[in-house]
C-alpha cells in the first residue's frame, strides 16, 4: 500500500504521465523484490545457520583432533580418515550398512509395487487398509524397534514361539550376524512399506486409463499390462523412492540402537560382537560414547561419499534398466 | 480496495483446483478387486497393526505374562499400574509436553516459512529465483544427520543443549516444505489474481495474506500435519541433545529402553503412551494424512 501512496501525481500532459507510470511500475517491482527477499530470509537464515553450516563444518571437524570433553583441538589431516579405514569396527559397520540396507531397502520397494498395485482395485473401504497401512510410518522409530526387539526375543518372543508352531528350533537373532541384521531389516521394512505403496499408489492413478485400455485392446494380459504399461510409466517414481530408502538406510541409526534392547541392554555398540552396528551407530559411539568428534566427523564425510555414490549409481541403474523401447514416457506424471 | 479484493477472491480461479479428483479414471480403476486380493490386503494390513496391538497387550499384562508360551493374545487388567509406574520412573508427563510443544513450534514455523518461501520462488520475479530454488532442492538429498556433530557443538556453544529449543531450532524449515508449497502455489494460485490485486496498489505482502494464504489453506493443513507427525517421531538429534530429565517422548522411550529391559510390560506401557497421540490424530485425520502423501510424493 505504502508504494502506491508515495507515486505522485502526474503533473502535465505528454510524457509526463508515462514516467510517473515508469516511478509506479518502479516502486512496484521494488516492493515485489523486496517483499521476495524477505518472504525466503527466514528460510534460508535458518537453513544456513543449523543445516547448511553444520553440513559443511563437518568436513573441517573430521580433519581435525577435536574431543567432546575437552575445548581444544588440533589439526589431523586425514589422520582420522586413515584411522578408520584401518578399523576393525568400521569394515564392519561399512559392510552392515550395506546388507542391512539391500535387505530393508529391496523387499520394501518390490512388496509395496505389488500392494500399489492391489490396493489400485476397485474394493470396499480401500481408504480404510490405505490408512492401516500407513499405521507404520506414523509409529516412531524408538516404538517399533522396542516392540520388534521383543518379538525377536529368543526364549519369549512371539516370532519363535510363531515358528515353534511349525515345528522350527527358536532362532538366536539377537546374537547372530545374519538373523540380527534380518531383524533390524524387518524393522525397517514394516515401517515403510505401506508408506512407498502409497507413493506407487499416487503414481499409478496418474497413468492415462487410455494407455490400458489400448494395451487391452492390444490384447495385452494383466501382467503384461503391468510390466509394459505401468512400471514403464513408474520409473521416475521409482527412482525417486529407491534413491529415498537408500538415504534412509546409510543413516540408519534408531533400529539398531533400540534392537540391542532386546539383548538386555540398549547401547551403541550394535550387539556383542558389533554385528548390527550401522555407520550411523558407529559415528553416535564415537562421537558420545567414545568423546572422538573428529572420528565421528569422519565417519559422517564417509556416509555421504557413500550416499553420493548410491544416488548417482541408483538414479543411473534403475532409469537404464527399466527402460522398454517404444514406450512414450508422457503422462507418467500429473 | 476491499471490493476488488472480494471479487477476486470470488474469481473462477480462486478456489484451489483439486489436482486429483475421486473417480479418475486411474489404471486398475477399471477392474474390481478379486477375494485374493482382498485376503493379502487383509494379511497386510494385520501384519501393519499387530505390532502395535501386541505393545497394548504387553502393557495392559505383567511382564511374566508376555513371556508365557502360548503368549497372551487379549489385554489384561495391568494397563493402568503399568502406566503409572512408567509415567513416573521414565518421565512421561514431561516428555509429552516436551513433545508437543516441539512438534506444534515446528509444525506451525516450517507452515509459515515454507509458505512464505514458496510462494516467492513461485510467483515473485527476483534475482537469484531459479539459481536459490535449485540450491534449495538440491540439498534435499543431503541428510541433515551428517551435520550433527558441528550443530551439537553449536548447540553447546550457544548453550541450548538439553533444552527443546535445540531441537525446534533446526528443524523450524525443510527444503521440502518449500518446494511442496511452490508446486501447490504454481498449480493453486492463479497469476492473475495477484495481477489484479497489484493493479489495485495492493502491495506484495498484503495479497499474500489476504488473497494467496486462503486459497493455500488445504496445503498448509497437509503440510503441518506431515511435519507435526515427523517432529513427534524424529529421534537422532533429540537423543543426542536432550537428556533423561527433559526428554521427548522418543528419547524417553530410549531412557525406558534401556533401562526397564527386563521389564517389558513397563517398556510397551512407554510405547503406548507415547504412540497413542499419533494413532488417535490418525484415526480423525487418517484419510487427509494419506491424501497428503499421495499429493506430496506427485512432483514433477
Amino acid at each position: 500500500m505504502a508504494a502506491s501512496t508515495s507515486v505522485e501525481p502526474p503533473t502535465a500532459a505528454g510524457l509526463r504521465p508515462r514516467q510517473a507510470l515508469t516511478l509506479r511500475q518502479r516502486l512496484s517491482r521494488a516492493d515485489r523484490t523486496i517483499t521476495a527477499y524477505g518472504f525466503i530470509a527466514p528460510f534460508f537464515v535458518v537453513f544456513i545457520a543449523f543445516g547448511l553450516y553444520p553440513l559443511l563444518d563437518t568436513a573441517w571437524v573430521s580433519l581435525r583432533h577435536e574431543e567432546l570433553t575437552s575445548s581444544g583441538s588440533s589439526w589431523a589431516g586425514f589422520d582420522n580418515f586413515s584411522y578408520l579405514f584401518g578399523n576393525e569396527y568400521f569394515r564392519k559397520a561399512l559392510w552392515h550398512t550395506v546388507t542391512i540396507g539391500l535387505l530393508s531397502t529391496v523387499p520394501q520397494l518390490l512388496m509395496a509395487l505389488g500392494l500399489a498395485h492391489l490396493l489400485n482395485q476397485r474394493m470396499r473401504g480401500r481408504t480404510f487398509f490405505r490408512v492401516l497401512m500407513l499405521m507404520p510410518y506414523a509409529t516412531s522409530v524408538a516404538a517399533a524397534a522396542l516392540v520388534f526387539a521383543q518379538l525377536f526375543g529368543t526364549d519369549h518372543g512371539l516370532i519363535n514361539w510363531v515358528i515353534g508352531l511349525v515345528g522350527i528350533d527358536p532362532i538366536a537373532w539377537e546374537p547372530g550376524s545374519w538373523t540380527s541384521q534380518v531383524a533390524v531389516s524387518s524393522i525397517v521394512v514394516w515401517r515403510w512399506t505401506g508408506y512407498n505403496a502409497l507413493i506407487y499408489l499416487a503414481a499409478m492413478q496418474a497413468v492415462p486409463g487410455e494407455l490400458f485400455e489400448a494395451a487391452a485392446m492390444d490384447g495385452a494380459s494383466k501382467w503384461q499390462q503391468f510390466r509394459n504399461v505401468t512400471l514403464p510409466s513408474l520409473r521416475p517414481t521409482i527412482v525417486f523412492t529407491v534413491v529415498v530408502s537408500s538415504i534412509g538406510a546409510t543413516q540408519l541409526f534408531g533400529e539398531p540402537l533400540l534392537f540391542s534392547a532386546g539383548a538386555g541392554n540398549a547401547n551403541a555398540f550394535g550387539g556383542s560382537s558389533h554385528q548390527y552396528q550401522t555407520l550411523g551407530l558407529l559415528m553416535y559411539q564415537q562421537a558420545f560414547t567414545d568423546g572422538s568428534l573428529g572420528r565421528a566427523a569422519a565417519t559422517a564425510w564417509t556416509m555421504f561419499v557413500i550416499i553420493v555414490i548410491v544416488t548417482v549409481v541408483n538414479s543411473l541403474l534403475v532409469s537404464g534398466k527399466l527402460r522398454l523401447p517404444g514406450r512414450s514416457r508422457k503422462g507418467a506424471r500429473a | 480496495m476491499s471490493a476488488v479484493l472480494d471479487t477476486v477472491r470470488e474469481a473462477p480461479g480462486a478456489p484451489a483446483p483439486r489436482r486429483r479428483t475421486k473417480g479418475r479414471s486411474g489404471a486398475g480403476d477399471v477392474q474390481r478387486a478379486g477375494w485374493p486380493t482382498c485376503v493379502v490386503l487383509t494379511v497386510v494390513a494385520l501384519v501393519s497393526v499387530y505390532p502395535l496391538y501386541w505393545a497394548l497387550v504387553g502393557a495392559s499384562r505383567s511382564s511374566d505374562q508376555i513371556a508365557q508360551s502360548p503368549p497372551p493374545m487379549t489385554p489384561g487388567g495391568h494397563l493402568w499400574d503399568n502406566l503409572k509406574t512408567a509415567w513416573d520412573q521414565g518421565n512421561l508427563g514431561k516428555a509429552l509436553t516436551n513433545s508437543l510443544v516441539v512438534s506444534s513450534c515446528i509444525a506451525i514455523g516450517t507452515v509459515l516459512f515454507c509458505t512464505m518461501a514458496g510462494f516467492a520462488f513461485a510467483k515473485l520475479r527476483f534475482r537469484g529465483n531459479s539459481a536459490l530454488f535449485a540450491f534449495t532442492i538440491g540439498t534435499m538429498m543431503v541428510p541433515p544427520q551428517l551435520g550433527i556433530i558441528p550443530l551439537y557443538l553449536l548447540m553447546s556453544k550457544l548453550g541450548f543443549t538439553n533444552h527443546i529449543i535445540s531441537v525446534i531450532l533446526p528443524t523450524l524449515v525443510t527444503a521440502f516444505g518449500v518446494f511442496f508449497m511452490r508446486q501447490y502455489v504454481l498449480q493453486a494460485v492463479p497469476t492473475e489474481l495477484l495481477e489484479a490485486g497489484w493493479v489495485d496498489g495492493a502491495s506484495t505482502a498484503r495479497i499474500f495474506f489476504s488473497i494467496v494464504l486462503p486459497i493455500l489453506r488445504p496445503a498448509m493443513t497437509v503440510l503441518g500435519m506431515l511435519t507435526f507427525l515427523a517432529a513427534w517421531n524424529d529421534f537422532f538429534w533429540p537423543v543426542v541433545t536432550l537428556g533423561s530429565d527433559n526428554p521427548t517422548v522418543q528419547v524417553a522411550l530410549a531412557n525406558i529402553g534401556v533401562s526397564y529391559f527386563t521389564d517389558y510390560s513397563l517398556v510397551f506401557a512407554g510405547v503406548v503412551a507415547g504412540t497413542l497421540p499419533v494413532i488417535v490424530v490418525f484415526a480423525v485425520l487418517g484419510r487427509q494424512i494419506v491424501g497428503g502423501i499421495m499429493q506430496g510424493s506427485l512432483k514433477g
